[in-house]
């Protein structure tokens, strides 16, 4: 009895597991199909998808750098503000901390449509050039910051206080202790938010679409925009399955990557 | 005296740097859905106006009745469909994947758990990409009506299901276990101990991660557009249609409502008030 509850217990997360996986591994394996059509079924071996994206005359590799320079920019900014705004709101009194918290959370669980929107009819009030990419950048960081904000915010909580108060006593200045005392004790929290950044700058679509300048193309925006006008050749939409087999491979490497080190620093722990 | 005023002053400049994230919330997130507001109920001379509101609930002209008949109704209700549906089957599927996880004997359950979301460090679009060159193989896709409804359903639970799973797990892996022999030594069955201790003990977890779903698959139309050849609508995809159309004041409208059922959604599972215990987005992802 027990024997079958654990084997429909692990089946079933198998079979959700495969839910998940199955489409990316689908196309994975079409990233190597010498056809750029799926319906054409596999029509032999052939690299002439990667070959094609690893061309930088060819768009998606522009694409895709421009995408990640931009992530980083978006990223880089929202991790300063973010971390300087979390330290303000932890240390302001109780009714500032909640005020601020509260808006703080509003993009958090607004739909991004509605923030992309109000954030484009204030672009256009204010008339600001899209051209100039203040609005795409500020845009993703209002979509950014808070995350930053909600990953700092724990890990103040968790600071002992008392090295800071150690720090001043001992003479150092307050700037000084800031950043010699409190940013490494928070330092994990700020690194969460960075990556957690990156990640949601790569993602956006909607905020991306309403703010950027017209030539410019994300990841995002370049793939939806292939599937609207559908008279883009198949040929950048297979460069797109090469590069989604490749983000797979680098992600499926760095997890076992990071599993063997923590089972080796366990190993080494015990022994 | 020398030593109070050493340590009134560093409070006072840390509090300080509060105010350029002050600013920019202020700037960049209130005043725009102020922005919305306005939009919403004035016209194009800026002068106020309920015509936008009119036009809503009463586009044929038939009143009331003709509300229930018209495009944007039967847009918003096949919009709660989905996403009622989608949610559903993601609490089915992410509750049992979450407890099974939070209760198996594997030292190392984080590794299992990082598993069900590796997959969102694949950029969206590319991700619904692949779901789509799928139901493309399987002749799926834009087959029929009912076919992008289904579509659209499985989009949304393939995109959102991590959100649903992370909050219950964290809830989950901190009930205290006492609690659950105590159950045991005073005769309750399993089933007992999971309705009266492991359910009502996960309720914020569901809470969270219902809100992460819901709220979006009612408002993520790049799943919708993408997995349907644009042919299933959503309530995003309305507003989406009405700036695209240059109807600013129209689609302002619908965003303001949008907007309203968003804070009664978090305000009724307490997302205002939430602290990093139901944090879920954030933290634990990393």
């Amino acid at each position: 009895m027990v024997k079958i509850k654990s084997v429909l217990k692990w089946s079933f997360i198998v079979l959700i597991l495969l839910f998940i996986y199955f489409p990316i591994i689908f196309l994975t394996v079409n990233s190597f199909n010498e056809s750029d059509m799926i319906q054409t079924g596999w029509s032999g071996f052939s690299l002439s998808h990667y070959k094609y994206f690893f061309d930088l005359d060819n768009e998606p590799l522009r694409v895709v750098l421009q995408t990640i320079l931009l992530a980083v920019i978006v990223a880089l900014l929202s991790t300063v503000l973010g971390t300087v705004g979390a330290i303000g709101i932890f240390y302001s009194k109780k009714r500032t901390n909640g005020m601020l918290s509260a808006v703080n959370r509003i993009p958090v669980i607004n739909a991004e449509v509605v923030t992309a929107i109000s954030f484009a009819l204030f672009v256009s009030f204010f008339s600001i050039d899209k051209s100039t990419f203040i609005p795409l950048v500020l845009g993703q960081m209002i979509l950014c910051t808070p995350f930053v904000v909600l990953s700092v915010l724990p890990k103040l909580r968790q600071m002992d206080n008392n090295l800071y108060e150690a720090a001043l006593d001992l003479g150092a200045s307050p700037t000084k202790a800031l950043f010699s005392v409190i940013i490494p004790q928070i330092l994990p929290g700020i690194i969460a938010g960075f990556l957690l950044s990156i990640t949601l700058s790569l993602d956006d679509y909607v905020i991306a679409a309403y703010t950027k300048p017209d030539s410019f193309k994300t990841i995002s925006t370049h793939i939806y925009g292939l599937d609207k006008n559908n008279v883009v050749g198949p040929q950048i939409k297979a460069a797109y399955w090469a590069f989604t087999a490749i983000i797979f491979f680098i992600i499926v490497i760095a997890v076992v990557l990071v599993n063997v080190h923590s089972y080796r620093n366990t190993r080494s722990k015990k022994k | 005296m020398t030593n109070t005023k050493a340590k009134a002053k560093p409070h006072f400049s840390r509090k300080l740097l509060a105010i350029p994230y002050g600013l920019f919330l202020a700037i960049f997130v209130v005043i725009p859905l102020l922005i919305i507001f306005y939009y919403a109920f004035t016209n194009d001379e800026g002068k106020f106006t309920l015509e936008y509101v009119k036009v809503f609930f009463n586009e044929s002209g038939e009143g009331v009745i003709g509300f229930f008949k018209s495009y944007n109704f039967k847009t918003i209700m096949q919009s709660l469909f989905i996403s009622l549906v989608s949610t559903v089957i993601c609490l089915l599927i992410a509750y049992p994947v979450a407890y099974i996880i939070a209760r198996c004997k594997l030292k190392n359950k984080s590794a299992l758990l990082l598993l069900f979301i590796v997959p969102m460090w694949v950029n969206f679009v590319l991700r619904i990409n692949a779901l789509k060159e799928l139901f493309v193989f399987l002749g799926t896709y834009n087959k029929s009506n009912a076919w992008n409804i289904v579509n659209t359903i499985i989009g949304m639970v393939y995109d959102f299901l991590p959100f649903m799973i992370l909050p219950i797990y964290t809830t989950i892996i901190k009930i205290d276990k006492s609690y659950l022999e105590a159950a045991r030594d005073l005769g309750s069955t399993g089933a007992q101990a999971f309705v009266k201790i492991t359910l009502p003990l996960s309720k914020a977890g569901i809470a969270s991660g219902v809100s992460m779903v819901f709220l979006p698959s009612m408002t993520n139309y790049v799943v919708s557009n993408y997995l349907t050849f644009r042919n299933v609508k959503i309530v995003g995809k309305l507003i989406d249609d009405y700036f695209m159309g240059d109807l600013w004041h129209d689609g302002s409208f619908i965003a303001l409502l949008l907007l309203l059922f968003m804070f009664l959604v978090t305000w009724l599972t307490g997302g205002f008030k939430a602290d990093e215990q139901t944090e879920t987005r954030g933290t634990s992802l990393w």
